[in-house]
């Protein structure tokens, strides 16, 4: 049995907002990334897919301005970013860049309401006024009531409910999830997704994200496959 | 889907007749190909000639008689063999991928730039339907969750022959014709 095809709704062609060219990378004698582009537009959302060791989560730290690429250039929003100094690398992944780990990026002793209001308050903002967006973003993200609850007395699901609303709290550019659901079972796996997918559009972000698994990536406009450090399949 | 079954399992939760059935089929079972009415009267035919369901009444307005049909306890039997009868497995091995794969060897044709194209087209596929399960309703999200991790299973597959595709090609070649 098969279901009516809807047609995909495919990006108007816009200028990047994150653009790679020819990136390199080597680890030792292995070389993780032998020339690999890559670009995402605004309100995109990509995936990166690949056997393990390809090199897809090199990729993303490399465009995540979290590694630096041996060659090549990373450009965000139309800016050199591959040749910043750490402190301001540091910065842009603090104020254009959202984080969505498989585990362990929530600190613990935080409550949930604590950890969203985070990347606020690094950013200067008022302890009130980020704990009133934090609050905003955990009912959206169905987790109101639950806010004075620490990382370690939620399920999987809820924590990386937790770790989209820190992502995104702060409205950035292009949010980066590496196998945001690699720790959960299906039905939470999809419930995050949605809302990464349905978080991210509302707020105009783009998202890089890299998995392993075909059913996350069908919540992307298109997919990049990396196979032994370079990008194929690519879809245009 | 097994139609008579489809059919035994709606007339088990009550009396009905053809018009609420095809509604019904259309819900459940096949939202994107409506079963023509023709169908359901003649598997109703099939079904009260073999003795499972039972015209149960007569309900006379304008138009048509609306016959209304009941299921009988030889229904309900084989209703309960068929539901819980595990189906025959389908024969994976005859798949088409998988004959594209090895044709692709023996033919010499480069097999990864076939595996991305297979890829690629189950992900749009997964993709028009990760589209519609966000917005359908429940039953339908479940056709299409069906639907998807079928297809993730062939991706999987994909996937794997993709990384062992030097192995298959020198077992494929290298073999003796006298001992496949």
């Amino acid at each position: 049995m098969t279901l009516a095809v809807c047609p995909t709704i495919e990006p108007t062609p816009a200028t990047p907002i994150l653009l790679a060219t020819d990136l390199h990378k080597r680890f030792g004698s292995t070389d993780a990334l032998r020339g690999v582009d890559f670009a995402i537009e605004p309100g995109e959302i990509v995936a990166i897919m690949g056997p393990s060791g390809s090199g897809k989560s090199t990729l993303l730290h490399c465009l995540a301005g979290i590694l630096r690429p041996d060659a090549g250039t990373v450009a965000f929003d139309g800016r050199r970013m591959d040749d910043l100094g750490e402190a301001q690398r540091s910065r842009l992944r603090r104020t254009a860049f959202g984080f969505v780990f498989q585990f362990g990026q929530l600190v613990t002793e935080l409550t949930a309401l604590e950890n969203v209001a985070l990347p606020l308050l690094l950013g200067g903002v008022r302890r009130r006024d980020a704990e009133d967006r934090a609050a905003t973003w955990l009912a959206e993200l169905g987790l109101a009531g639950l806010e004075r609850r620490r990382p370690g007395d939620m399920s999987g699901g809820q924590a990386q409910r937790v770790a989209i609303g820190r992502a995104l709290v702060t409205q950035p550019a292009v949010v980066f999830a590496d196998e945001p659901t690699g720790s959960l079972d299906s039905l939470a796996g999809e419930q995050v997704m949605e809302l990464l997918a349905s978080a991210a559009s509302s707020t105009g972000a783009s998202v890089v994200l890299v998995t392993h698994e075909a059913r996350v990536a069908a919540y992307a406009h298109r997919e990049v496959i990396v196979r032994d450090g370079r990008a194929a399949g690519a879809d245009r | 889907m097994s139609v008579p079954h489809a059919v035994l399992g709606l007339l088990q939760q009550e009396p009905r007749h053809g018009y609420d059935l095809k509604r019904l089929m259309d819900r459940y079972f096949a939202p994107d190909r409506p079963i023509a009415f023709a169908q359901i009267y003649a598997t109703l035919g099939r079904l009260e000639a073999s003795g499972r369901v039972r015209l149960s009444s007569v309900e006379r307005a304008e138009g048509p008689d609306r016959r209304r049909y009941a299921i009988t306890d030889e229904g309900r039997t084989e209703l309960d063999r068929w539901i819980s009868t595990p189906l025959a497995p389908e024969p994976h091995l005859q798949a088409a991928l998988f004959t594209k794969v090895v044709l692709a060897i023996l033919s010499g044709r480069p097999v990864i730039p076939i595996v991305d194209a297979e890829r690629h087209a189950h992900l749009q596929r997964m993709r028009e339907l990760t589209t519609i399960r966000r917005t359908a309703p429940l039953p339908i999200a479940l056709l299409a969750d069906y639907a998807l991790f079928h297809l993730e299973a062939d991706l999987r597959w994909l996937d794997l022959t993709a990384a062992r595709v030097d192995d298959l090609r020198r077992d494929v070649l290298e073999t003796p014709e006298t001992d496949r």
